[in-house]
């Protein structure tokens, strides 16, 4: 027999081992393992292998604290659903009672998205975030080790700046995704107040001012320089996050 | 009948994921950090999934999103590896069918089964992952590592015949 017609038997004894032989193809190679001693061993072998590998090789599962990261981080783009009612319990059992009433205003409050449907993502990913304990997966007050942690995981590099001269030292960072875009989100304190800075790269929106909201208690500063759309959130009181803003913009 | 959830379509694929990502990086934190990127990328392609089984669209993604590290930080091993082409006629010939030493392979300590599977070449090592833990058809396999089905059976020859070898020769 030839080489050739060698090596397409044993792929076919191969195919047979792994169940993708159409019955007639699988009866056919049975035939010639019937009068095939090498074919016969080989099939033996074979299957010897393949369920060596799949009994003993370690099948690695997602860590518990990686998937709970991916579950918060991707879960905000399932539709909302009927059963959010579910989370009250585990919000209670993590935060406290303040934090819990605070949680069920927000459900309570949440108003459905409308042309301020970024504003909410933007809150809703912040209070995921807090919630979860996940505010930084970088963390770090240098900007140099904050900045390049973003290389690669974004199609643009983020400015990172340190306030702490102005009294809001920089904390981390972290990816989040608002409306399916992957985005910064620099984590920045005030006491005990959280900041988070979302950074959105959009071209051609224009530069704006800064635009003050407030919701469910908590305050919302956006703005943009031209190319990059900025989201301020925190339950800082409206003044305070006003100068965070402002010392923001005013730092090169 | 709505469209499914992004959530609902990747993350009950996340192990399979991060098995494959694992295997091919062979270090957890990369293997996570592939995974995310990957899963952002997904996010980004989720508008033409056609719907169906999410987990070969899924690991299709994962394994390119793997290949780029391995590409960014090992470029000499992948460069090497990847020339691969069909199987050639030469890997057969010295393949005694009868070899009853791969019964080793039943008694093997898991930690050098799994230090044997690391050390193939990543193309072989991906087929049998996919083949043999995940269970995935020929199909399946092709269209994840975007290769022919007859590649992906040469792949997994020489793979399942390298681990062989190493029992035999009393690696394991």
């Amino acid at each position: 027999m030839s080489d050739d017609r060698h090596q397409e038997l044993r792929l076919l004894v191969q195919a047979d081992c792994d169940g993708e032989l159409t019955p007639r193809d699988a009866a056919a190679v049975a035939a010639h393992l019937e009068e095939c001693t090498d074919c016969r061993a080989l099939h033996r072998n074979l299957l010897v292998i393949k369920e060596g590998v799949h009994a003993n090789v370690s099948y690695h599962e997602a860590p518990d604290h990686f998937r709970r990261r991916m579950e918060t981080m991707f879960a905000a783009n399932a539709p909302k659903q009927p059963g959010r009612r579910r989370q009250w319990g585990g919000w209670i059992g993590s935060f406290g009672v303040g934090a819990a009433l605070a949680a069920i205003l927000v459900l309570l409050v949440s108003a459905p998205r409308g042309d301020n449907g970024t504003e909410q993502t933007v809150l809703d990913g912040h209070l995921r975030a807090l919630q979860s304990g996940h505010l930084y997966e970088v963390a770090s007050s240098d900007q140099h080790t904050v900045k390049p942690w973003f290389d690669g995981r974004l199609d643009f590099a983020p400015p990172v700046k340190d306030l702490a001269a102005q009294g809001f030292p920089l904390k981390g960072g972290r990816l989040d995704i608002v409306d399916g875009r992957a985005v910064a989100a620099l984590v920045y304190n005030r006491a005990k107040h959280v900041i988070d800075l979302y950074v959105v790269h959009r071209q051609n929106t224009g530069e704006a001012s800064p635009r003050e909201a407030t919701r469910n208690g908590y305050n919302i500063i956006s703005w943009s320089d031209g190319e990059i759309v900025y989201w301020a959130v925190s339950d800082l009181n409206r003044r305070e996050l006003g100068e965070f803003v402002r010392d923001w913009r005013a730092t090169p | 009948m709505p469209r499914p959830s992004f959530a609902s379509v990747a993350l009950p694929h996340l192990d399979a994921a991060y098995n494959l990502a694992r295997w091919l990086l062979r270090d957890a934190t990369e293997a996570e950090d592939a995974v995310q990127d990957a899963l952002l990328r997904a996010l980004k392609y989720f508008p033409s999934f056609r719907g169906g089984d999410g987990r070969a669209w899924l690991l299709q993604i994962v394994r390119n999103a793997a290949y780029d590290r391995l590409a960014t930080k090992h470029g000499k091993e992948i460069a090497l590896s990847l020339d691969d082409g069909e199987a050639s006629p030469a890997d057969f010939v010295h393949d005694p069918g009868d070899d009853p030493e791969t019964a080793l392979v039943r008694k093997q300590d898991r930690a050098q089964l799994d230090a044997l599977l690391a050390s193939l070449p990543v193309e072989l090592r991906e087929a049998v992952v996919l083949c043999d833990l995940e269970e995935l058809s020929y199909r399946d396999i092709a269209l994840i590592t975007g290769s022919p089905v007859g590649t992906v059976m040469s792949r997994l020859w020489r793979g399942r015949r390298a681990l062989r070898r190493a029992a035999r020769a009393g690696e394991l």
